[in-house]
């Protein structure tokens, strides 16, 4: 449908060219009158420093005030090695500035990351500037303090006969250019992989992403380091091109200008930040020969920055992007990785044939729950049993902690006594995404959706961790490539019926297809144990009535907990029903038996006489 | 060992700075508190307040009509960035509220470049605050003990604002639930634009009260603005009290340890935010929810 393989090949590979051919014809376009070749050689440094950063903040989402500390960490261990004759091989420097500064990031990341949002952008910017003040002062003897390290040496290549020196602006721009190219490779690897939509999970729902089995902490101190990395090469190569570490490498105004750099050229777009360096670098030396604007060149900068956050989220290279391709152009992806698994498509959406663990007699067993909110119980000394396959339903005047028990079987809260057993081994210490990982899935009462995705990303955000596990750096696949995950993405769309919707993304949904695709994402974990909490809350009849049928399907081979206030529908799909009010459990039983179950009547019916005809 | 005298007299020193400091981050705070916003440009605006003081002292050497004209300065500053921008940021994520404040921040660090250059400027030190005190053990300065008094004074004044009003009980409120106000017929919009401009007038009197001891330049603020940082989230952003016992403990902090070694005052402050942030993330006083 969508051609030929070449054709495809080179679809992908379309901006690695480009930028290929833009880096080789820059400098024969270039007046080198009007401006120095080292500006170009520094677009491409911050560019370089800006591939990690926007990985880390247009694509996690986690916003750094602090990469100057990374920056520095690189720039200057490599500088002090080559400076201070400890090392000759250039190389070996600059890469032992780079893990410098990768192990920098574990440290930062390990506190900084214990927050998010506003937090953790004020810890990275004050660990920026302790990074400054250790530079200056306490390690002043290595770094050289306020004079920075001059004489730092350039590269050169020896290969027996072959001798090669990257000195002199061309070679340096060369050299940078080099890794420019390749940093840019590797980012839009990262970026197109089963990793890349997992940060962008993290971004738009961190809570949903680890309820769906991602490691969240993991992805997260992952990126932060590769961001530390990015930045800690750029530094190396700051020192080796300018002959000199500044030791306002470490400044605020370093991860500063980063920001300033990666909004005005795009965030999420990975060149971004090397067009806002362009931006930046030509606007000031451009400004700075017009008399009296001169002094006003960063004035002018910021005015712009303000109206483009304001205005174009997405920044100058977002807006270009989007002008330059049709809108379906980046969702179609998805549906080519749907077709290209197209033929091995089941009709249905098949349960998953997990093993029976041992002899255990139940799916699911839950001892003596209890959980406290302050001095209120919202669940005490809850016990029942779900054996394989069953709907259990689990009702309840409002209040009676149905949300909060399903949310201590999801593990989305921790038990304050009790035990949780599946399939006979206890779950009870596992964390969400464990428990997730372990085969429970649940779909919310209210949407956790990823909005900004597609229907078919959706699925497929929530089918990578079960395929591909917890935590892992399969950065060399594209996340559309691996044929279990588009198995049961295409098999979900099918069963959802929201095949026609693949392509579309979640805000342009009806509200009935949203709640059938936040149960997708629950089903595509392939759970042997689905907790279902309010799947019918506020839809219209019909919808009512395809979501039962839904249901009605899952529940061959599953075993399901469901959380309902339609009592019809309880009474129609449920097996058993077990009742809680105020937190304990009061009656459980077949349908039957609940329906004419006097305590029942009077505690949750009100005494009013129970739904005769279900 | 640094003698009983010097140790006071830097204990003093702690004092007085934290009392700024204090005043700096309550601004900071209770504009979080309420619009749920941190403002990078909160160090941007206290030095504005110094610039307007050596503006103003240097013309009619009046400290008085210098932290008048410097509130005033502020509050017409505050009140046009929140109508003009800020207010279209409540209902935008963090992200954005923190990039549109910094690059507002670097507007106003340019504008008063353009207009001031980058050099120092010297603002003396009002009359009445000329002169040594003697404690006994040890001598001080006379004005770093009134900016104790001026500093204090105005957090205790915002203190009776917040808790001894009923613009406070509204404010405080607002911190609590924003929507549940604004469904009682408050009008929040105009709430947040009164808390945005008290906070920005905060930061701008303590640049007005610490102009004659510092070099003001358009700089200036950067790391009154981290500092501050550190202060939030020692104490706990959004916690009035959390800005005032957090602003004492990063005093304190940066004058002893300067006793000792004055090259590890700073790292002294990182050191003990990273340690509450493991001990306790959301800060001495802070509450769990909001950030």
């Amino acid at each position: 449908m969508r051609g030929s393989p070449a054709r495809l090949a080179l679809a992908r590979w379309t901006p690695e060219i480009l930028l290929a051919l833009a880096l080789a014809a820059l400098p024969f376009g270039f007046d080198a009158a009007l401006h120095s070749v080292n500006l170009l050689t520094r677009i491409l440094l911050w560019g370089l420093f800006g591939l990690g950063f926007d990985l880390l903040f247009g694509y996690a989402g986690l916003f750094s005030f602090g990469q100057s500390a990374f920056y520095g960490a690189g720039g200057f261990t490599t500088a002090f090695l080559l400076t201070s004759g400890v090392l000759s091989n250039v190389w070996l420097a600059i890469l032992i500035g780079v893990a410098a500064a990768a192990v920098y990031g574990v440290v930062v990341g390990f506190f900084s990351l214990r927050r998010t949002g506003l937090y953790f952008a004020m810890i990275t910017l004050a660990f920026g500037e302790l990074s400054y003040f250790f530079e200056n002062s306490p390690l002043s003897a290595w770094t050289g303090g306020e004079n920075g390290l001059p004489g730092v040496p350039y590269p050169a290549i020896n290969l027996g006969p072959i001798h090669f020196a990257f000195s002199g602006s061309w070679r340096i721009y060369e050299l940078v250019a080099a890794f420019f190219f390749f940093g840019y490779v590797f980012a839009r690897f990262v970026a197109r992989s089963p990793v890349g939509s997992v940060l962008v999970a993290i971004r738009l729902n961190p809570a949903r992403t680890a309820a769906l089995g991602h490691r969240v902490a993991g992805y997260k101190l992952a990126v932060f380091v590769l961001a530390a990395i990015y930045a800690g090469l750029a530094g190396a190569l700051l020192g080796i091109f300018q002959s000199y570490m500044p030791p306002d490498a470490f400044s605020l105004n370093t991860s500063g200008q980063l920001v300033f750099q990666t909004v005005i050229g795009g965030m999420g777009t990975l060149i971004g930040p090397a067009i806002g360096a362009a931006v930046w670098l030509f606007l000031r030396t451009g400004l700075q020969q017009i008399p009296y604007l001169s002094v006003l060149w960063k004035f002018i900068l910021g005015a712009i920055f303000v109206l483009i956050v304001s205005l174009l989220r997405k920044g100058i290279g977002g807006a270009v992007l989007s002008l330059l391709k049709p809108r379906r152009w980046a969702l179609a992806r998805l549906d080519r990785g749907v077709l290209a698994a197209g033929e091995a498509v089941a009709p249905r959406f098949e349960a998953p044939t997990q093993p029976r663990r041992g002899s255990a007699e139940f799916a699911l067993e839950a001892r003596r729950v209890s959980k406290s909110y302050g001095g209120v119980r919202a669940v005490s000394d809850v016990s029942f049993a779900v054996p394989e396959g069953e709907l259990y339903a689990v009702i309840g005047p409002n209040g009676a902690g149905k949300s909060t028990f399903l949310r201590l079987l999801s593990g989305e809260e921790p038990l304050a006594a009790g035990k949780i057993l599946l399939y006979g081994s206890d779950i009870t210490g596992q964390d969400v995404t464990r428990r997730n990982q372990s085969g429970i899935a649940k779909s919310y009462q209210i949407n956790q959706l990823f909005v900004e995705l597609s229907v078919g990303q959706n699925l497929r955000v929530a089918a990578l961790a079960r395929q591909r596990g917890a935590l892992r750096f399969d950065v060399f696949r594209a996340a559309d490539s691996i044929a279990s995950v588009e198995r049961v993405v295409g098999a979900l769309l099918d069963e959802l019926g929201l095949r026609e919707r693949a392509d579309h993304p979640v805000r342009e949904l009806t509200h009935g297809e949203k709640r059938r695709l936040e149960l997708g994402l629950a089903l595509a974990s392939l759970p042997s144990l689905l907790l279902l909490d309010e799947p019918l809350a506020g839809l219209s009849a019909t919808e009512r009535q395809e979501i039962r049928e839904l249901i009605g399907r899952l529940r061959k081979g599953r075993t399901i907990v469901l959380v309902e206030h339609d009592m019809d529908a309880v009474f129609a799909l449920a097996t058993r029903i077990v009742v809680l009010r105020e937190g304990s459990l009061l009656a459980e039983g077949i349908p039957e038996q609940i329906r004419r179950d006097r305590r029942v009547r009077e505690a949750y019916l009100g005494g009013v006489k129970a739904p005769a005809n279900a | 060992m640094p003698s009983l005298g010097q140790f006071l007299s830097q204990a003093f020193n702690g004092f007085a700075f934290g009392t700024l400091l204090a005043l700096i981050s309550s601004g900071l705070t209770i504009i979080f508190g309420t619009l749920g916003l941190v403002n990078f440009a909160h160090g941007a605006m206290f030095m504005v307040g110094a610039f307007t003081a050596f503006v103003v002292l240097s013309q009619w050497h009046s400290f008085i009509a210098a932290l008048f004209l410097g509130a005033a300065v502020l509050l017409v500053l505050a009140v046009g960035l929140e109508r003009g921008v800020i207010r279209f940021y409540y209902n935008r994520p963090p992200e954005d509220q923190l990039l549109v404040t910094f690059g507002l921040s670097v507007m106003l660090v340019e504008a008063v470049r353009a207009l001031f250059g980058s050099l120092s400027q010297r603002v003396p030190i009002p009359q009445w605050g000329e002169g040594i005190v003697n404690f006994g053990l040890f001598y001080y300065p006379l004005y770093r003990v009134e900016i104790i008094g001026i500093a204090g004074a105005l957090l205790l004044g915002l203190y009776s604002v917040l808790y001894h009003t009923s613009l406070g009980l509204v404010v405080r409120a607002g911190i609590e639930d924003p929507t549940m106000v604004g469904l009682l017929g408050i009008p929040v919009r105009r709430m947040f634009l009164i808390v945005f401009a008290v906070g920005a007038m905060a930061a701008g009197v303590a640049g007005v009260i610490y102009a004659p001891l510092a070099a003001v330049i358009p700089d200036m603020g950067t790391p009154f603005l981290v500092e501050a940082f550190v202060v939030v989230v020692i104490g706990g952003l959004g916690s009035f009290g959390g800005a005032v016992v957090g602003g004492l403990i990063v005093g304190e902090l940066l004058s002893l340890t300067s006793l000792f070694d004055p090259a590890y005052s700073q790292a002294a402050i990182y050191a003990v935010m990273t340690l509450i942030l493991v001990v306790r993330p959301r800060g001495l006083f802070g509450a769990e929810g909001r950030a």
